[in-house]
């Protein structure tokens, strides 16, 4: 039990700095703004509708998930921070297991990314799309278990990152193919085997997959229940590396 | 017998091609202030962060409250309070959310909270800025802080790591003053590092660290005493008659310089000068003291000076990230 407490209380700080830092908070508001608005309608000549949906529909969950995307990657990799600044060895140091710091940093992280998401999400009666209460609960959900698993990611990317230098490279070579080979923005139909195969390792895909249905009542690719399987198991496994990779701090 | 709250044993730590501590071994019993005295870059914070399970040795054991550091951390570090060298609070929370968050992790009860904070607070005269955003405040506040978060969750043993560097000597004294009474009221065992040899005078036993070995271990008075003993001048109408009275105590070296000039070598002249006072008081027209300080046992074991720089090293290194953080 204490350490579920031990999570909540790591977890608590996260959100205390998150909500402190407005700036931050709603500056994150004019990149999906601009993708929904300029690329949607831009795109919109070229692709028509998508799956039988308009294209402005079609990608409003995808900007969603990119927002919590690139939300969750910087709560996760805030450890850097941690580290730099020096708040890390506080938090090593105190009698706290392992497990708890990750969960509990995770846990922090990923409510933060879904406000971030929730701050696009509250744009969808002005496009048109209309949600029912359970359509609009089961989004929530969807969006919390998204941010839990991205920022778990976050997490095991810089568990072992003395300082953000390899940040961007990460950034281009990991995140950004991660949301380009996700569905977000257009089908992944008539692609080379090598991608299909690309995709069907990529958590974002499966967010997209989970959430894109439960908004617009389309059918997913995998059932429900394989996209709910796929992120859990993701996440437990990606916060189990972590946690390993934490007990071997200061070796 | 007083029992050891420390038991360090063959401790080797090695950073690539650098040996950062050298078959280090030393016990602290229950109580001691115990200091840990070296220039910078001898090892005393690797040796600290082994100590209180940042960091993992090569070889060697350490036992903190009899608790193995590489088998059972999770046991030394209820039992240890930390103030690293480096700083280490929240920037972006308050005063008060950083000492509760430390409350929090160390399991103190949610009914006691509330006072500790407040007695902590008190101590180190910062009830007035519980909440203030810790980025507000100025380096010597946020040391108190550290310090009144330190001893938050009452452990036994207590590490310091530079508790006064970057600090003007103003607020170093001040320091010193909180970490006393922080140790008269509470009763806990210290163990602290330093590079200001003034600083280490408060210590029941030091231990002088250079490249990674302790090269000495023992009290201040006796350490000093390895170099020779304090030189008091003294002026008087009659050395020779002085002289032959003190050439009676055996641990004493007396040497008449001119016919009014008499030199003692002593080894703990404060409590020697009442005794000469009270004896030759009449006759003493001058007297002059020069301390042996740890200064000078260190030039003795190592014929090198303890470098009396500050550590700009993590500020430059702040420096160089923010720089990057601007161009990412
Ligand atoms: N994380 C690290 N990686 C590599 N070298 C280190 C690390 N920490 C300390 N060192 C090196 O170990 C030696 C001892 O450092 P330190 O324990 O900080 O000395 P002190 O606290 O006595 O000034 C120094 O040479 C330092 O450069
Ligand atoms: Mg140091």
């Amino acid at each position: 039990m204490t350490g579920v407490s031990d999570s909540l209380v790591i977890a608590t700080r996260e959100v205390i700095r998150g909500l402190r830092e407005k700036s931050r908070l709603f500056g994150s508001i004019a990149r999906p703004v601009v993708w929904l608005f300029l690329l949607g309608t831009g795109l919109r000549g070229s692709f028509g509708g998508v799956a039988g949906v308009d294209y402005i529909h079609y990608i409003f969950p995808g900007i969603l998930v990119m927002n919590i995307l690139f939300a969750s990657i910087m709560a996760g990799t805030s450890i850097i921070w941690d580290r730099e600044f020096g708040f890390l060895k506080e938090i090593l140091v105190a009698p706290v297991s392992r497990i708890s710091i990750a969960v509990g940093k995770t846990l922090g992280g990923s409510i933060m990314s879904t406000i971030q998401g929730l701050i696009v999400l509250v744009f969808y009666p002005f496009i048109g799309i209309r949600l029912s209460i359970a359509q609009l609960t089961l989004t929530l959900c969807c969006m919390f278990l998204i941010s839990f698993c991205i920022t778990a990611l976050g997490i095991l990317i810089a568990v072992r990152m003395r300082s953000f230098e390899g940040f961007g490279v990460m950034n281009n070579f990991v995140v950004m193919p991660m949301f380009f080979l996700s569905g977000a923005m257009y089908p992944i139909n008539h692609v080379p085997v090598w991608i299909k195969i690309l995709t069907r390792v990529n958590p974002v895909y499966y967010c997209v997959d989970l959430v894109r249905p439960v908004m617009l009542g389309l059918t997913p690719d995998n059932s429900i229940w394989a996209n709910l399987g796929f992120l859990g198991v993701f996440a437990t496994i990606v916060l189990g590396i972590a946690v390993f990779l934490f007990r071997l701090e200061g070796s | 017998m007083s029992k050891n709250i420390i038991e360090v044993c063959g401790l080797v730590k090695k950073f690539e091609s650098i040996i950062a501590v050298n078959k280090a071994g030393f016990n602290v019993e229950e109580g001691e202030i115990f200091g840990f005295l070296g220039p910078n870059g001898a090892g005393k914070s690797t040796t600290i962060k082994l100590l209180c399970t940042i960091l993992k040795q090569n070889e060697g054991s350490v036992h903190i409250n009899g608790y193995n550091t590489l088998s059972q951390p999770h046991r030394v570090r209820e039992s240890v309070g930390i103030i690293f060298q480096d700083p280490s609070l929240d920037n972006n929370l308050t005063v008060v959310e950083n000492l509760y968050f430390h409350a929090k992790l160390y399991h103190v009860p949610g009914r006691l909270i509330k006072e500790r904070i407040e007695e902590a607070l008190e101590l180190v005269d910062m009830s007035e800025r519980g909440n203030s955003l810790v980025r507000t405040l100025s380096g010597g506040m946020k040391r108190r802080v550290e310090i009144a978060r330190g001893m938050l969750h009452a452990p036994r043993l207590l590490f310091l790591d530079e508790p006064t560097i970057g600090l003007d000597p103003q607020t170093r004294k001040q320091v010193w003053e909180y970490i006393g009474e922080l140790r008269t009221k509470k009763g806990m065992t210290m163990f602290l590092t330093t590079h200001y040899m003034e600083e280490a005078e408060i210590c029941s036993r030091i231990a002088i660290m250079d490249q990674g070995r302790i090269i000495a271990l023992d009290t201040p008075g006796n350490l000093k005493r390895m170099v020779g003993g304090d030189v008091v001048t003294i002026k008087t109408g009659n050395p020779s008659g002085i002289k032959s009275q003190l050439d009676v105590n055996p641990g004493l070296q007396c040497e008449i310089i001119d016919n009014e000039t008499i030199r003692i070598i002593l080894s703990d002249s404060g409590k020697s000068i009442p005794t000469l006072f009270e004896k030759f008081g009449d006759e003493i027209r001058e007297i002059d003291v020069k301390k042996t300080t740890l200064e000078d046992v260190f030039i003795k074991l190592t014929g090198r000076k303890i470098r009396e720089e500050e550590g700009n090293a993590h500020r430059d290194r702040t420096k160089n990230f923010m720089k990057m953080r601007k161009e990412a």
